[in-house]
């Protein structure tokens, strides 16, 4: 054996040394209480808040009191399913035309921008940079009757299609629910878009070669290769769209008419004018219910479970 | 906090230390110690607890059970910063945000070092790298990359220096050049170097003392030739080189040497190259110590022989690397130096032979292919080993 | 927009099929996805186009909807809407107050949630995705019930109160991100080089985190000053921005909403120019 170096225990275990105790650390708890007492203290107590005045009875001016009415919850569903099926509808449809007009908008950004990649995010983001209110009150001029989407529209009797689709009624956009709809894609299209680019940006363009490779079509290799290698992307693309646009009624206000009413609308009425809160609580609750209800079993289904 | 500098730090000696994660055992009651001013080299497979040694030594993970010191001092429980040891991380580890001179001088500023910036200027040319100083990291090369990490871990003169696997990510020609360049600046600066690698013949070029470890164990320590000429288990056989282990059986004993029956012939073996006298053991030589030729050829005495037939050649420019089969079925593999000789071809009926002092023995109870990589492990051929038993 | 339309030179990189190569109907197949991106733009975009014209317009009624001509007034007179700059500054005062103190709140908690392996864990990820799962006008409401029980008075702080909760989410997500992409060799490095807790995290962890903590606090100030649902149903009598807006579009919407929608907007996409060129330039000085 060289002179250098020794090797101790060999040959037989030499006692064996005991074992130190582990140190046990705290501050990961001192960093997380601030902000995790924030959000217990102001988002999930006040939905205790909002669970149990719901099942109150009584008026603002008399007071009210908890009297376990769960006969509210299907006297509101009865009420006003309308404005829910409305509101979970117009969601809806605005979560799928953002995917449509956002995928290949988020594939021209990952694959097709080169060295204008950065500034296409930019733009994708700059609308932002205008407050949102002030924007969808532009879409009261883009859309105003005599002007040339309008005209547009006339020309190639989509209005048609849109009257017998029942989105509008006479031959205007302006005060309709396909402006509702429109409004609300334009609105949370960049939550669309974000995602969507996100995970086509990780896409390897070789793999779309070797799909071409091996006897893909340009759509084939769309639909075996790109497409499920962007379902992240999607899943929280369509979640990111259509959970607030499901509670908006900023558009509903401002773009549409009293038959395009959202649930929304109903409850900040009922909390802030008509000062019913057991009614409104109610209201707002089985919102939260429908809206949850749908995410998780989307989430399920579209297996996700990356979220965060 | 103490003031790190290589004089009078003496030997870094681990004693029975432990290293457990939750059930798995990373470090098996380790014992070692490192003399001063030594190029010690820890070789072994990726999850063999190499890294984790190492990163107990640096003070980077907290050791079980066991203790762990330079010389008198005991710095089982100091923190990183407060102990006389430097790391150069496997990716580099350079700070991004910072120049390369910044990154050479960050040890030495926050040891409040006078002059701090100009001894990492100091120890950028040591690496050559005087010219880079102003540089963002990420401008570098990998090679460039990784002199700044030894710089900067240099220039502060630890007892002990750290190399975690700091060569994997050049390449092959890069490596080479940066191996030797590393024992060249090992040598000028006189520190400890403890070398961390899953690379044998990186290994072997650089290191005084190589430490083979195994499952957490260490299987065999001493100097390269030591290691490989004398593998004192299956797994350094297999893992430090190639390679061939024959089944056999000891059955007598002529003067100093044993005969050990294999396959029905009687082969001589130095009795201090076995690991056990008696009872079954697997005969071991390397593929270069065989020498091939036809069958019937005459062949120097005194040499072990064995019959056999080319299943395969395959010419390498400096060697030809033949698989032989033997008389039993077993395959074993010979390498040949390409001196002029005629080239073997498949199928032809061989005769090998090697010298007696050329074979070692080790106990049967070991796994033949422990260490050994299996197709598909790594680019490395496999053992020739087939129908061993 | 003229950028989008002329930016990326796709012929060349489409794979070519066997079929015609000829004919506006090929061309057509061969860029659809440039074309559609395109049309996408001009529809995301078109709306603020429509914000910086009409805030030349001189409408003729109490609605800024329909062009009339051409004026400089709104510009010259920003302030002159009654109500409205007092609600800018209103709305200026809560983002900078919630922007801080969700980024603060939400900083530490990233760090816990990426750094340390602790019991409740999934509950806690739950905690923090739940406000970004709940539609505002449930948090908006719920909110309200809450400071009526207790007989908090509403007003900038119960604003302030809803705007940290709701975007202290956003800002944990941005910065976890951030941790969880930094090497951690690059702390223990700097702990390998002398340096103790408190310098290792000022001199390497809080630089190189520093982008993600900055995008967090960007993105807490735009939500907060841009919240409109949850604000109104807590500010009491207190009037922000967007809820100037609100009341504007039914009563009658003046033209310095324009100007300040186009201010905004030239501020923020300055802003951006500037850092993309000091980006590209410190990548090239050093190159």
């Amino acid at each position: 054996m060289s002179a250098i170096g020794s090797l101790g225990g060999a040959g037989g275990r030499t006692k064996t040394a005991p074992d130190r105790p582990e140190k046990r650390r705290l501050t990961p708890y001192w960093l997380l209480v601030p902000g995790m007492a924030w959000l217990l203290i102001f988002f999930v107590v006040p939905m205790v808040f909002l669970g149990s005045q719901s099942l109150q009875t009584g008026s603002f001016e008399d007071g009210t009191k908890l009297t376990w009415n769960f006969s509210i919850y299907w006297e509101t569903l009865r009420g006003y399913w309308p404005h829910y099926a409305r509101s979970i509808g117009f969601a809806a449809l605005a979560t799928i035309a953002a995917l449509l007009i956002g995928y290949p908008l988020a594939y021209m950004i990952a694959h097709k921008s080169g060295r204008w990649k950065n500034i296409l995010l930019v733009l994708v983001i700059a609308p932002f940079f205008t407050s949102f209110l002030i924007r969808t009150l532009a879409w009261k001029t883009i859309l105003s009757s005599g002007g040339p989407v309008v005209w547009f529209f006339q020309q190639t009797h989509l209005t048609d299609l849109l009257q017998w689709l029942h989105l509008t009624d006479k031959d205007t956009l302006l005060a309709t629910p396909f402006a509702v709809i429109a409004g609300l894609t334009y609105n949370f299209l960049p939550f669309m878009v974000l995602p969507l680019y996100a995970s086509l940006d990780r896409l390897d363009h070789r793999l779309l070669e070797a799909a071409g490779d091996l006897y893909s079509r340009p759509f084939t290799a769309f639909r075996r290769v790109t497409l499920p290698l962007s379902m992240p992307g999607v899943v929280a693309g369509t979640l990111l769209t259509f959970i607030p646009a499901a509670g908006d009624y900023i558009n509903s206000v401002l773009l549409g008419n009293t038959r395009s009413t959202m649930i929304g609308q109903v409850i900040d009425g009922q909390f802030l004018r008509v000062l019913d809160y057991p009614q409104a609580a109610t209201m707002s609750f089985i919102l939260l219910i429908i809206i949850l209800a749908i995410v998780m079993t989307y989430v399920r289904r579209s297996g996700t479970e990356e979220l965060v | 906090m103490p003031t790190p500098t290589s004089e009078g730090q003496g030997d870094l000696c681990l004693t029975n230390v432990t290293k457990r994660f939750g059930d798995f055992t990373a470090v098996d009651d380790l014992s070692l110690t490192i003399p001063q001013g030594s190029f010690f080299a820890l070789l072994g497979a990726s999850g063999c607890g190499k890294t984790t040694t190492l990163r107990m030594v640096a003070g980077l993970e907290r050791p079980t059970a066991g203790t762990i010191s330079i010389g008198e001092e005991d710095i089982t429980e100091a923190k990183p910063y407060a102990r006389p040891v430097n790391t150069v991380f496997q990716n580099y580890a350079l700070f991004p945000h910072m120049t390369v001179l910044d990154n050479v001088a960050f040890g030495l500023k926050r040891r409040k070092v006078a002059d701090a910036t100009k001894t990492a200027k100091e120890g950028l040319e040591l690496v050559e790298l005087g010219h880079l100083a102003g540089r963002k990291p990420a401008q570098l090369s990998g090679g460039q990359q990784q002199r700044v990490a030894l710089a900067r871990a240099l220039v502060n003169h630890p007892a002990v220096l750290l190399l975690d696997e700091p060569l994997g990510a050049l390449d092959l020609k890069l490596r080479r050049q940066m191996q030797l360049e590393l024992k060249k600046i090992q040598e000028e600066v006189g520190l400890t170097f403890v070398h961390v690698t899953h690379d044998q013949e990186e290994a072997m070029t650089m290191a005084d003392t190589i430490a083979v470890m195994n499952a957490g164990v260490i299987e065999q320590l001493g100097h390269p030739t030591e290691l490989y000429e004398r593998p004192a288990s299956t797994f350094v056989a297999n893992f430090l080189g190639q390679s061939n282990l024959l089944a056999g059986e000891i059955s007598d004993r002529v003067g100093g040497d044993l005969v050990v029956q294999v396959g029905g012939h009687k082969l001589a073996l130095p009795g201090d190259r076995s690991t056990r006298q008696d009872g079954k053991v697997w005969l071991g030589v390397r593929p270069e110590k065989l020498r091939i030729g036809l069958a019937g050829g005459a062949d120097g005495a005194g040499r072990n022989h064995l019959d056999g037939v080319v299943l395969d050649a395959s010419f390498t420019g400096v060697s030809t690397q033949y698989l032989v089969r033997l008389a039993w079925g077993q395959a074993i593999t010979v390498v040949a130096q390409n001196d002029g000789s005629a080239l073997l071809r498949d199928g032809d009926q061989v005769q090998v032979s090697w010298v007696p002092q050329h074979g070692f023995a080790l106990d049967a109870a070991q796994d033949a292919f422990a260490g050994a990589q299996r197709v598909g492990d790594d680019d490395t051929p496999v053992p020739a080993l087939g129908g061993a038993r | 927009m003229s950028v989008s339309t002329r930016s990326p030179a796709a012929p060349t990189r489409m794979r070519t099929t066997g079929r015609s190569q000829r004919g506006p109907l090929a061309w057509l197949r061969r860029n659809i996805i440039v074309v559609l991106g395109t049309l996408a733009f001009i529809y995301l975009l078109l709306p603020n186009l429509i914000v910086v014209i009409f805030s030349f317009n001189n409408p003729t009624g109490r609605f800024n909807y329909s062009w009339s001509a051409f004026s400089l007034d709104a510009w010259l007179h920003p302030c002159g809407a009654p109500g409205m700059c007092s609600a800018l500054g209103l709305s200026l005062k809560i983002g900078v107050t919630a922007t801080i103190l969700a980024t603060i709140l939400g900083t530490l908690a990233a760090f816990a949630l990426t750094r340390h392996r602790f019991r409740g864990r999934a509950l806690i990820n739950l905690l923090i995705f739940m406000p970004m799962a709940t539609p505002e006008v449930v948090m908006g409401s719920s909110l309200l019930t809450l400071f009526i029980g207790l007989r908090f008075p509403l007003g900038a702080w119960t604003i302030i109160i809803a705007h940290v909760m709701f975007c202290v989410s956003f800002v944990i997500v941005t910065v976890k991100a951030r941790v969880a992409g930094l090497d951690p060799n690059l702390e223990e490095a700097a702990a390998d080089l002398y340096s103790n807790e408190r310098q290792t995290f000022l001199r390497v962890t809080l630089p190189l985190v520093a982008p993600g903590i900055a995008a967090g606090a960007l993105l807490a100030f735009s939500l907060s000053f841009d919240d409109y649902i949850i604000t109104n149903f807590n500010a009491g009598s207190d009037v922000t921005f967007p809820m100037y807006i609100w009341g504007a579009a039914q009563r009658g919407t003046p033209v310095q909403i324009n100007v300040i929608g186009t201010i905004m907007f030239l501020v923020a996409l300055i802003a951006v120019a500037v850092g993309q060129v000091i980006g590209a330039r410190r990548r090239r000085s050093a190159a």
